[in-house]
Parts: C-alpha cells; sequence; structure tokens
C-alpha cells in the first residue's frame, strides 16, 4: 500500500484522514450547537428550547474536537508543537469560551433566575468566542502563522465568516428541530447568516491559492482546473439554493424543514474538502508534512487498530442517541 | 519575574489541580449512581429514585466542569510541553487515544440517556446507560493512570535520537507503579464520592429535610466511607512501599529524612530546611519510618543527600511541598476513618447520625478533594526534576513561547477556576436547599412515593426525629 504515496508510509496518510473526519464531524456538529449558542444571544424568548434542543447532544459534539487534537497530538508529535504554540493565545481563548459555554449550559438549569441571566450571557459569550478564535485560527493558518496587519485582518475576515457559518447551521438545526414562532425567527436567522458565511467562504477560496503557488498550481494548472471546478461551482449552486429554499421556509407541512441543514452540512464538506486538498500533503501549511510529523509506524498501527474497532461503535451508539432524542424538541426534564 | 517554565508548570499544576477535582468524583459517583438505580429496580421503592434523581443533576454538573477542564489540559499538552509528544509520543500517544476513543464519547453519550431519557427509553436500557457512563469513567481513569504510572516507572521502551520506541506494549501498560496508582486512585475517588453524598445529605438533613431519599443517600456514603478508608490505608502503604522501590527520592522528600540512615524516625511535624538540608522544629516518632518503609527498626531508609550530585546539583524533588502534602494527605485519611467508622457506629447503635455527627459530615463534605489534592501534589511534585522519570526532564519539554504570554493566560486560567469552583460548590448546596425545600413542601415526593415496600430492607429508613 506505500507504493501507493511514493514508497512512504501509508499510516500517516490514514491518520491525517482521521484527524480530518474528526475535525469536518466537529465543525458540522459542534458547529450547530455553538451556533445555536451564538443565536441564544439574539432572544430573549426562545431561550429554553434552542438549549433543550442541543442538551443530549453538545457534550459528544465537543469530544469530536478532543479527538481531532488528540490525534494531531499523538499521531503527529512533531506538528503539535509548532501549531499550538503559533497559535497559543487565540488557543487560550478559545478554551475560555468552550469553559464557560460548556458550564454555563449545566449551571444555568441549576440556578435562581436572576443568576440564570449571567450563565446565559456566558453561554453566549462563551459560544461566540469559541467559533471566532476558532475561525482566526483557521485564517492564521492558511496564511502560514506569518501574523503581519494583513494578515491578521484576513483572519479576523474568517472570524466573522466562521461564527456565521456555525450561526447559519445553529439556525440550520433549529429550523429542523423547532416549529412555530421559533422556527420563524430561525428562518429569518438563516438568511442573514448565509451570506456572511459566504462573504467568509469567498475571502479563504480567493486567499488560500494566493498563498502558495504550489497550492495555486494545484488548483489552476491543467487538467486540475477542469477537474476541481465542480467544487466552487456546486458550493455556489447550493448557497444559491438554500437562498430559496429560505424564501419558501417555513412551509405549512414542515415538509423541507430538513433543507437548511442537510444544505449546510453539504457547503461544510465542500468547503472542507477544498482546503483539504490544498494543504496535503503539509500539515504545518508549505513547512512540514504529514510524513515528517507522524509518529512511529508500530504506534500509528496500534492506534489505528483501535480505531477501526471503536469508531464503527461510536457511529452506533451516536445514532441511536439521534433516534432516542429525534424529532421536534420538547422542553428538557430530567425526568 | 518568573520564567517560561515556572510559569507553565504553575498553570499545567492548576489546571490539573482544578480537574482532577470532577473526575474524582464522577469515577465513583457513576457507581454509586448505578447502585441507587438497582435498589430501585430491585425494591421499587421510589426513595431510591429520589437519590438516583438529585445525584444525577450533580453528576451532569460535575461532568461537564471535568470535560471542559480536560478539553483546556489536553491543549495544553501542545501549548506548552510540545518536548512531551515528541520524545515520548509514541507511548502517550496511543495511551491517549485509547483514553478519548474507549471513554469519552461513550461517557458524553449515554450521559444524556442518563439525564434526559428517563421517559423516552425502557427502564433496562436506563440501566444500561448508566452502566455504560460507569464503565466509562473508570475506563477513562485506567488509561491516563497507566501513562501517568508510566511517567512515573517507563519501562517497555528504547530511546533512539531522543525518541522512545515501544518494545512491549505490555510492559508500558502493567508498569511497575500502575496497580497501585490506579487502585489508590479509585479509592481515592470513592471515598471523595462517599463524603460528598455523606456532607450534603446530612446538611438536607439538618435543614429539616428528612426523606427517604435524604436518609439512604446519608446512608450510603456514611457505611461506603467506612469500608473504603481501610482500604484506602492498606493500599496507600503498599503504593508507598512501591514509591520506596522504584522512586527513593520522593520518599525521602515525603519522610524529610536526608540522611540514608536505619532507625530512620517516623516526622509527624517539621519544617524542612532545603539549604541547610535539615529539619528545624522536629517532632518525630523514634524509628518510626524504618518500621513503617521496612518493617524492622533498624531498617534503612533512602536519605535526600543521595540525591545531590558533586558539583552540587540537585536531583530531588523539592521537599517542604511533598512533605507537607504527603501530612495532609496522611491527615484527612485518618479524620476520615475517624469520622466514618464513629458515624456507622451511631447508624448501627441507633438507626441516625447525632446533630453534632451530621455538623462534622456537613464540614467534611469536600475532604476527599483536599486529600486528593495533597497526595497528587505528593506523587507529581514528587517526580521532579523529571517529567518522565530518568527519560526525560520537565525543563526539556518545555515551549519557547515567551514568559509574559504564558502569565497572561495563567492569569486569566486563575481567574476562572477560581470563580468556578466557587460556583460548583454555592450551586451544590443551592441544590441540596431547592430539591429539599421542594421535598417538605411535598412537590418533588408524593405521599405514595413515601409507601415504600422495600426500602427497610437495605437500611432501614431514619426515624424522624
Amino acid at each position: 500500500m506505500d507504493a501507493l504515496f511514493g514508497g512512504y508510509s501509508w499510516l500517516p496518510v490514514a491518520f491525517v484522514g482521521l484527524m480530518g473526519v474528526s475535525i469536518l464531524l466537529y465543525v458540522i456538529l459542534d458547529g450547530y450547537d455553538l451556533g445555536v449558542g451564538i443565536l441564544s444571544g439574539l432572544t430573549n424568548q426562545h431561550k429554553d428550547k434552542m438549549i433543550a434542543s442541543i442538551g443530549p447532544f453538545w457534550d459528544a459534539n465537543e469530544t469530536w474536537l478532543v479527538l481531532a487534537v488528540g490525534l494531531l497530538l499523538v499521531a503527529f508529535p512533531f506538528a503539535q508543537g509548532v501549531i499550538l504554540g503559533a497559535l497559543y493565545l487565540p488557543v487560550a481563548v478559545m478554551l475560555l469560551g468552550l469553559i464557560l459555554r460548556g458550564v454555563a449550559f449545566d449551571f444555568r438549569a441549576k440556578v435562581d433566575p436572576a443568576q440564570k441571566v449571567w450563565w446565559d450571557r456566558a453561554f453566549f459569550g462563551g459560544s461566540l468566542l469559541t467559533a471566532l478564535s476558532q475561525g482566526y485560527m483557521l485564517g492564521l493558518y492558511i496564511l502560514g502563522f506569518e501574523r503581519t496587519l494583513m494578515n491578521v485582518a484576513f483572519a479576523g475576515l474568517v472570524a466573522v465568516g466562521l461564527a456565521a457559518a456555525y450561526a447559519f447551521i445553529g439556525a440550520g438545526w433549529l429550523i429542523l428541530k423547532s416549529e412555530g414562532a421559533l422556527q420563524e425567527r430561525a428562518v429569518r436567522w438563516a438568511k442573514v447568516s448565509l451570506w456572511l458565511s459566504a462573504i467568509g467562504l469567498a475571502a479563504v477560496s480567493i486567499a488560500t491559492p494566493l498563498v502558495s503557488d504550489r497550492i495555486f498550481e494545484k488548483w489552476f494548472a491543467m487538467p486540475y482546473l477542469v477537474m476541481l471546478a465542480p467544487i466552487p461551482l456546486i458550493t455556489g449552486a447550493l448557497i444559491l439554493a438554500l437562498h430559496f429554499v429560505l424564501k419558501a421556509l417555513p412551509n405549512r407541512t414542515d415538509s423541507l424543514s430538513w433543507a437548511p441543514f442537510s444544505g449546510a452540512i453539504a457547503v461544510v464538506f465542500l468547503a472542507f474538502y477544498g482546503l483539504a486538498y490544498s494543504f496535503y500533503p503539509y500539515i504545518v501549511p508549505e513547512q512540514m508534512t504529514v510524513w515528517e510529523a507522524a509518529a512511529a509506524d508500530e504506534s500509528l498501527m496500534i492506534m489505528f487498530i483501535g480505531a477501526c474497532i471503536v469508531l464503527p461503535l461510536i457511529a452506533l451508539y451516536t445514532s441511536f442517541i439521534y433516534r432516542v432524542f429525534a424529532g421536534k424538541t420538547q422542553d428538557l426534564r430530567y425526568y | 519575574m518568573m520564567d517560561t517554565l515556572m510559569l507553565s508548570r504553575i498553570q499545567f499544576g492548576a489546571n490539573i489541580t482544578f480537574h482532577i477535582l470532577f473526575p474524582t468524583i464522577t469515577i465513583a459517583l457513576g457507581w454509586v449512581l448505578l447502585f441507587f438505580k438497582l435498589r430501585y429496580n430491585r425494591t421499587g421503592d421510589m426513595a431510591w429514585m429520589d437519590a438516583y434523581k438529585f445525584w444525577v443533576k450533580v453528576f451532569a454538573l460535575t461532568f461537564a466542569l471535568g470535560v471542559v477542564s480536560g478539553v483546556t489540559m489536553s491543549f495544553q499538552f501542545g501549548t506548552n510541553w510540545p518536548g512531551f509528544m515528541e520524545s515520548v509520543g509514541n507511548i502517550a500517544g496511543p495511551l491517549l487515544a485509547y483514553e478519548i476513543l474507549t471513554a469519552f464519547f461513550l461517557e458524553a453519550t449515554f450521559l444524556a440517556i442518563m439525564l434526559f431519557g428517563f421517559n423516552r427509553v425502557s427502564n433496562r436500557v436506563h440501566t444500561i446507560a448508566t452502566v455504560l457512563v460507569a464503565v466509562g469513567t473508570t475506563m477513562s481513569a485506567f488509561w491516563i493512570l497507566v501513562l501517568n504510572s508510566w511517567m512515573h516507572t517507563p519501562q517497555g521502551f528504547e530511546m533512539r535520537e531522543g525518541v522512545a520506541y515501544v518494545t512491549s506494549w505490555w510492559e508500558v501498560i502493567f508498569n511497575p507503579s500502575m496497580p497501585y496508582r490506579l487502585v489508590h486512585m479509585l479509592l481515592a475517588s470513592g471515598l471523595t464520592a462517599a463524603f460528598l453524598i455523606a456532607g450534603i445529605s446530612a446538611y438536607r438533613y439538618l435543614r429539616g429535610d428528612r426523606s427517604e431519599g435524604v436518609g439512604k443517600a446519608l446512608r450510603t456514603g456514611i457505611v461506603m466511607a467506612a469500608l473504603l478508608i481501610p482500604a484506602q490505608i492498606f493500599a496507600g502503604d503498599l503504593h508507598g512501599l512501591n514509591t520506596l522501590e522504584h522512586q527513593p527520592a520522593k520518599i525521602a522528600a515525603m519522610e524529610g529524612n536526608w540522611e540514608t540512615r536505619g532507625n530512620v524516625p517516623l516526622v509527624l511535624f517539621a519544617l524542612p530546611d532545603q539549604e541547610a538540608r535539615e529539619n528545624r522544629f522536629e517532632i518525630a516518632i523514634p524509628n518510626g519510618a524504618s518500621l513503617i518503609l521496612e518493617h524492622d527498626p533498624a531498617g534503612i531508609v533512602p536519605g535526600l543527600n543521595d540525591f545531590v550530585r558533586e558539583d552540587g546539583t540537585v536531583e530531588h524533588p523539592p521537599v517542604a511541598p511533598v512533605f507537607f502534602a504527603f501530612r495532609i494527605m496522611v491527615g484527612i485519611g485518618l479524620l476520615m476513618l475517624a469520622v466514618s467508622w464513629f458515624g456507622s457506629w451511631q447508624l448501627y447503635r441507633r438507626g441516625a447520625p447525632s446533630p453534632w455527627m451530621l455538623r462534622g459530615l456537613v464540614a467534611m463534605t469536600f475532604s476527599g478533594w483536599v486529600a486528593t489534592v495533597a497526595g497528587w501534589y505528593v506523587t507529581e511534585i514528587g517526580r521532579q526534576p523529571w517529567l518522565v522519570s530518568g527519560v526525560l526532564t520537565t525543563a526539556e519539554a518545555v515551549t519557547t513561547t515567551p514568559a509574559g504570554m504564558v502569565a497572561s493566560t495563567l492569569a486569566m486560567y486563575l481567574a476562572i477556576y477560581a470563580a468556578l469552583t466557587a460556583a460548583y460548590v454555592w450551586t451544590l448546596y443551592h441544590l441540596a436547599r431547592r430539591d429539599g425545600a421542594a421535598a417538605t413542601s411535598g412537590q418533588a415526593v408524593t405521599p405514595e412515593a413515601r409507601v415504600s415496600k422495600g426500602g427497610g430492607r437495605v437500611a432501614g429508613p431514619i426515624p424522624a426525629e
């Protein structure tokens, strides 16, 4: 199998694939609950219902981030220090956000109304902070961690774009899981956040090939230009389609409520694929390839076997939990 | 101004101190919840379910705090200690990966069923979810303690160009200190949860909430503590002997013993002076340390001066923190023994603890935290200056991030940890008051539910005074 990768081991490739899957799942899954968190700051009426819709899921969703960073640490020990060291402060800000929103979730359900307001603010602020810092890190990563004024401005733009994208995914989730007044609100949120995220996506798409000749060649040299053209074209078409679907929502039979969330997943998938295609085989952009950064093959193998056994089980019980809590959200009661 | 190394150590120390508070509770509380659930399944007595419902809320809050502080920790490996993974990533990596894969997802997913699923799934599935969450927390403890123990007593690897390569996974996992540390930590978790349950229940009881659910939880806590504490003292002693064999410098610091010699006294109190290399104001029992460690009054106990090189380089841990943390841990252990046995005796003789015993239990609510943290300080500071004993020093693994940046994140973490710890403790008492108020006004506890058909089988209901 190593022959496929020019004589290099296939294991680092498998692990960067696993890490990619974890990040993708994280962006979609925690994306919707971070998005709901961001949107919860825009309303007072529907907070409890909104938070109830993500109650059974948020914890497992966040675990995909733990797996992703875990895989970075354990499979690419020589890249982790470089990447996380370069992102030291934004990582700390993200952690602050994750801590605030994670605990606010539980505290708000257990304290008096007077204090609940503060935990609600922590939930909103934490979600927003998490989304912004993740976007900022993505921006810096694309530009190879170089901090010039232009680059920081770009990272700031990506930060807003990612927060908007999470808000859109969250709005899509709410359209799927809610009804009545909340669903109407969610449609309005989705309409705005769709175009904000589209701007962020466009910025990333334009900037990425300009960062290095290598990435430029990968996209614009023949025959890649023709082969890859469908990626941005389909993405654009999806965004337009989402725009029109949102105009038709909410509809009386609720038969389209699945569409925004599914569309969001498709757009995230395509955007992620585009980025992964651009940077592969580098894990630290233009500096370190996956093979240079990887742990020993023996250690990767023992984790690979474990992952092959356990990941299907995780998929199985995750789908079980989504079945148990399927349908429109009811008020969350402990019993 | 402190350097990046010291600041990163304080930051990681603060983070792991904050983190361990919560898993220490949830590891054992998961099994206690299973016990409540199984008693309910067996007896049909709603009081057990009342206890379950209250403590599952505590579990959820505690679990959330454990998750967020754990996420922070995993990132800090990379941001502050890149040398750790670069050097021993081939060993630490798979162990951490197995923890995430086998434990984290399991816990997070089935906790949702435990919390919100009682009316959505069958009682059997709900019980299974409780089992899986308990298994998950314990599995998580297993993997992380395997890794931590390996850092204390590494084996099963070879070094090539500064990077550790595994030669035997069996030796890595079953490294010499792992069984002792695992048992010691699981028992510590059991005791922490037992005193938490007893303390909060005693608080509710003192406030007039004499519902059966509270009584059952109170008894469970006291009896559990009384059963676990002798086991813990025994396991702790074995762990100490294991440390003597593999990390003598740590033992020397714990005992405050400077010279390797026989007839070493057991130092009850002293101010260890690392400059003068002697103890001041020492109060000691003659031959005590030799007796405990070697089971012989003349037994030779290693001394700290053996771990100073000719050129004056100190290769033993800082003495005072290890010395005092050890005494705090043992002191609380003995207090736990006294309180839980006396409390059990009162339960046996009078059917209920006396009011001052209840107040004592309230005072001891978080005693498990203090003992656990003190114990971890003993073992972790006791490993210094090594990060992985004999393989990698802490100084070698640290980041090159500027000190000012680490100082700013440290300040942020300290502020939020302090605030959240206070909020957590406050919320537990608030929950106790709120549910207590609901119970005494009859909201949560219906009279029908009070008619227990088997409540007296395990432990008779505590008579209302």
